[in-house]
């Protein structure tokens, strides 16, 4: 059924204790430009989304299949779904 | 041995894995368009290419592990039938769950293109009874993304069971920080599933089959897979 046009923003991490390269390299970067205090960097990729959906539950179901079946590898990344 | 090569957009390694089976065999693999449904009648080895499928979006491998033709290989590996992925083609095997872990990008941060020695860990399957127990052959590497990695359970279950194919080692066959191209956990270059008929390697054997381009220390693995079938 084609219901309301949503936006949803997913933002697919890293599990902690993977070790990511590319946040490292990130925060060297960092550093050497003097950017001071940085801690560390965890790099991460957002995907914004345009879904139609009866309603936000079922929004989020639709939403939950695309991360498992496609945007995220669960074996090392995390992902956190919002409605806008 | 009929063998099937699946070509996504992006495969670039389709010919030479098609020339080194021929090679071997004496028969030409067909290749397999990825939106097709289904592998030709009889086929005993599909083999998932290497090079950059979908321009690695997402991550390497992630959307060809999805295609179509996906379906039906899973189907014939749950029958026992041997695949190959060689690079992306390891890449698009761990990304669609037919072997365990990921493949991160390489710890050094750079794409490597150069020789690598590797000890082949067990000849005593499909792809590797033409070679020695424990033989050390030189063969490409060309990747950024060969960092295997998997959790501790999963490392000691593929140790455990004799399911390292391949490691990463210099010419006398030592494991140190050099002779690791890419950061791998315990220098795994391949990996078996559980049942061996799934073979997932980074390294190229397919481009070293002639003398006049560097070496023939890749054939024995189409060597392997042509008697295999005769075997069996």
């Amino acid at each position: 059924m084609f219901g309301d046009r949503m936006k949803a923003r997913i933002i697919v991490t890293l599990k902690s204790g993977v070790l990511d390269p590319q946040g490292k390299a990130i925060e060297g970067a960092l550093k050497s430009l003097d950017v001071s205090d940085v801690l560390g960097v965890r790099q991460g990729k957002v995907f914004d989304i345009e879904i139609a959906a009866a309603n936000k539950s079922e929004a989020e179901t639709k939403l939950k299949m695309a991360c498992e079946k496609l945007l995220a590898n669960t074996v090392v990344e995390n992902y956190q779904i919002e409605l806008l | 041995m009929k063998a099937a090569v699946i070509l996504f957009p992006g495969s670039n390694r389709e010919g030479d894995v098609a020339r080194a089976l021929h090679q071997a065999t004496g028969h030409e693999p067909q290749i397999i368009w990825h939106s097709d449904e289904e592998l030709p009648q009889g086929t005993d080895l599909v083999v998932l290419p290497g090079g950059f499928s979908y321009g690695d979006y997402l991550r390497c491998g992630a959307i060809a592990a999805r295609a179509k033709i996906m379906t039906a290989v899973r189907a014939h590996a749950a029958r026992g039938g041997l695949v190959l992925g060689i690079c992306n083609g390891f890449q698009i095997l761990v990304e669609s769950g037919l072997l365990p872990g990921v493949l991160m990008r390489n710890t050094h941060l750079r794409f490597v293109c150069r020789m690598q020695h590797l000890r082949v860990e067990t000849n005593s399957t499909p792809f590797t009874s033409a070679y020695q127990n424990q033989q050390i052959i030189e063969v490409a590497i060309a990747h950024g993304e060969g960092n295997y990695m998997a959790d501790q359970n999963t490392i000691n279950l593929l140790e455990g069971n004799g399911r390292i194919a391949f490691r990463y080692c210099d010419a006398q066959g030592l494991m140190n920080a050099q002779s690791n191209p890419n950061g791998s956990i315990n220098h795994i270059a391949g990996i078996y599933s559980e049942k061996f008929n799934v073979l997932g390697l980074m390294p190229h054997p397919e481009n070293l089959i002639e003398s006049l381009v560097g070496g023939t220390d890749g054939r024995g693995m189409f060597e392997s897979l042509a008697h295999f079938k005769s075997a069996a």
